[in-house]
């Protein structure tokens, strides 16, 4: 594996060997000293072109826990503004001698086009409303922790499908391991040719939870709803969206008391979520959080220090 | 000086020969003989290709493209006159614009450069630019569009309709409701837009602004053309129109014939173009309405850019291909290869009927006694694969690179003159 550019390069080989690397880096987090070598020497840029606090802190600590030097570059503000062109602006970041760009940039598609410039590893931080392939490794791996094998689980993904980067490498990721998935939003954000995808889908989220419309229902995921579409027309109003979609005291009632709760965050409280879900003892969101170092240093490990190292 | 075109085949037929003095076509028949020899043995000829939709992007962008170098890839690519659209930097929303514009075409002197004037003043779709002032101006506009602009106010829509009529002129439309197809927009949506997470540019947008104005065109009485038609549905609209007796007119791209939404899977922006490539079932529409005459004419939308305005994200990059060399080649491929027309419905969508369209005097005629000599040979029997540094364009964006197409131009001639000789130009044209 050169890149990871999308949840749907990773065959169910790859998926389950990194997320077995993550388990045993986890396992370097409840140590006194955190650090391991295996990266020396290695210089890895976070190159965010979209502010990220999260998943830029994620990959900042990872890289540090494998001893990699780690600079961050924000390239906020687009590149088409400044009159420079996104090739440009990569191969100058790239010439400084990198051995891994971690890019998140809010065009989709725009980290596949950085990767087809360099030679260095390429690993998808986020682009656009694509994918974000290893928010879908750690979404996998709080799963595995809670559920164990994900063959046959079925997980529910509700909210703005059509503009979510996660809900698509969920699908993918959650697919190769075998997993049944289930889409659930308003027509207006569930995305163009969803019939096609390898899931089922759904607009009565009750229906879905209950396990009337699909199934008992092992995992629910809720996703965030932007600011920005909250504008857009999608829905009439939060409060109508909350009512129907969104995780209530109430639709927590009808999930299994084992039934883990994930949310990428930031979570909009009482929006999509409820304080009741998000606090309750179903919520793995902070696992996730947890999860997200482990994943991203079993990444970055297996794609620079290399597969037949894996001896950690 | 006599030139003799020496046993060509006009429009595909008997082969003959035809003898050309001072421009114009004086002779036809066998065992001619002239000053000047142009062998065509085993060649088509045609009447020369007129384009009715071409950046060539000066001013402003000369980076990109310049009429020198866009009038060579017209000429290259078998054509003698091409529609320059508006939106240039400054607008063609003025005389003296379109002036400039047709005055640099002259001077190059390798196709007749027919400026296309702006609907609205500074492409802004608010209020209505000078058109009478480059109707009646030397360059004579006969073709007003905001094209990359969708006029998508029906009060002004229908106003550019109604205010066209004393000029014989028509109004190009690029159909586009900005509601459903934002400037974000800028892949089909549908099963691949989807996927890939890119803004979906629905069909819809499109058919349903050519709904509407069919109907203003009908109450208006007035010419509406129809520019770069993509979806099947907006072939059914025009046929429904057409039908009724509507004085509609809608062209289609030679991208539009060939390529799929499938190939943006690689986010690769030489695949980006407005409107979007379709499905495959769209495309084999197209080909349909082009062969029954539905769609009148091919045009090529050749859209220059620079690499820096395509080395971007697929979603920040600029919209548009180039066409003008490759447009024969894919006709061939997509319409005469399979059968759906023949050289003599070549010669008629891509000569003939665009050159009435825009009113072009002297262009898309018969090849007969008395013609101008605006004509074209190819070669039906070979083959030439497109390899973008070899293009006569300043810029470098064809989506055919690599390709194989049929049907390379070997001759263009404008007025009698040869513009193109042995596939490339002609050295009394450059000196």
């Amino acid at each position: 594996m050169k890149n990871l550019l999308s949840a749907g390069d990773l065959d169910r080989d790859e998926a389950i060997a990194i997320l077995d690397t993550a388990v045993r880096m986890h396992s370097v987090q409840t140590r006194e000293v955190k650090k391991l070598p295996p990266l020396r020497g290695r210089t890895v840029v976070n190159l965010f072109f979209e502010d990220s606090t999260r998943t830029r802190s994620s990959f900042e600590i990872a890289g540090k826990w494998l001893s990699a030097d780690v600079i961050n570059v924000s390239a906020k503000g687009s590149s088409v503004s400044k009159g420079e062109s996104l090739r440009d602006t990569v191969l100058t970041v790239a010439a400084l001698g990198v051995d891994a760009l971690v890019v998140r940039h809010p065009a989709s598609g725009a980290v596949a086009r950085i990767a087809s410039w360099v030679d260095c590893r390429v690993i998808n931080a986020g682009d656009g409303t694509h994918e974000h392939p290893t928010q879908a490794l750690l979404d996998a791996y709080t799963l595995r922790g809670r559920l164990g094998d994900l063959a046959d689980r079925h997980v529910t993904i509700v909210g703005d499908i059509t503009h979510s980067r996660v809900a698509r490498s969920n699908v993918l990721l959650l697919r190769t391991l075998g997993a049944r998935v289930t889409l659930v939003a308003p027509p207006t954000l569930m995305p163009s040719g969803v019939a096609s995808w390898p899931c089922e889908t759904g607009w009565d989220l009750d229906a879905v939870l209950s396990g009337k419309a699909f199934g008992d229902v092992d995992a629910v995921m809720m996703l965030r709803v932007q600011r920005e579409r909250m504008n857009g027309g999608y829905f009439p109003t939060e409060r109508e969206y909350a009512t129907a979609y969104g995780l209530s005291a109430e639709r927590l009632d009808l999930l299994g008391e084992s039934v883990p709760v994930l949310h990428p965050g930031p979570m909009n409280r009482g929006l999509e979520i409820s304080s009741a879900a998000a606090d309750s003892a179903r919520s793995v969101v902070l696992d996730q959080v947890q999860a997200g170092v482990s994943v991203r240093m079993a990444v970055l490990y297996r794609l620079l220090a290399g597969a037949e190292e894996a001896g950690v | 000086m006599t030139i003799l075109v020496r046993g060509a085949a006009p429009l595909g037929g008997e082969a003959t020969d035809v003898l050309i003095d001072d421009g114009v076509i004086v002779e036809i028949g066998t065992g001619l003989s002239g000053d000047h020899t142009v062998e065509a043995e085993g060649l088509v000829l045609l009447p020369g290709l007129v384009d009715l939709h071409t950046h060539l992007r000066e001013p402003g962008r000369e980076d990109a493209e310049t009429i020198a170098s866009g009038s060579a890839a017209a000429a290259l690519g078998g054509f003698t006159a091409v529609h320059a659209m508006a939106n240039t930097d400054p607008v063609a929303d003025n005389a003296e614009i379109v002036e400039l514009v047709a005055r640099r075409g002259l001077q190059v002197g390798l196709v007749d450069v027919r400026p296309v004037g702006a609907v609205s003043k500074g492409l802004a779709g608010e209020t209505l630019a000078e058109i009478g002032n480059m109707a009646r101006s030397s360059a004579a506009v006969r073709v007003f569009s905001d094209d990359g602009r969708c006029v998508h106010d029906s009060r002004l829509m229908r106003r550019a309709l109604e205010y066209v009529k004393p000029f014989d002129a028509v109004i190009a439309q690029h159909a586009q409701d900005p509601r459903l197809a934002d400037s974000a927009a800028c892949a089909h949506e549908g099963e691949v837009s989807g996927r890939l997470g890119l803004p979906g540019w629905p069909a819809v947008a499109e058919e349903s602004i050519v709904a509407r104005d069919v109907m203003l065109a009908d109450h208006t009485g007035s010419r509406l053309h129809v520019c770069h038609v993509s979806t099947a549905g907006t072939v059914e609209v025009l046929r429904w129109a057409k039908a009724r007796g509507i004085a509609v007119t809608a062209e289609v791209t030679p991208h539009h014939l060939l390529l799929t939404c499938d190939l943006l899977a690689g986010y690769d922006p030489v695949f980006k173009v407005n409107p979007p490539l379709r499905p495959s079932t769209d495309v084999m529409a197209l080909r349909e309405a082009l062969a029954d005459g539905t769609i009148d004419a091919v045009a090529t939308d050749h859209a220059p850019h620079a690499a820096q305005d395509k080395d971007h994200a697929f979603g920040d990059a600029a919209f548009g291909m180039l066409g003008l060399q490759t447009a024969l080649g894919v006709v061939a491929q997509t319409m005469v290869l399979p059968g759906l027309l023949d050289w003599a419905g070549v010669a008629d969508r891509m000569s003939v009927r665009p050159a009435a369209i825009g009113r072009v005097p002297g262009h898309g005629r018969a090849i007969e006694v008395g013609a101008p000599a605006n004509l074209t040979l190819v070669d039906p029997a070979a083959e030439w694969t497109v390899d973008p540094a070899r293009l006569a364009s300043k810029s470098r964006n064809t989506p055919f690179a690599g390709l194989t197409l049929p049907a390379p131009v070997v001759a263009t001639m404008l007025r009698g003159r040869l513009t193109v000789a042995g596939g490339a130009l002609a050295e009394a044209v450059l000196a």
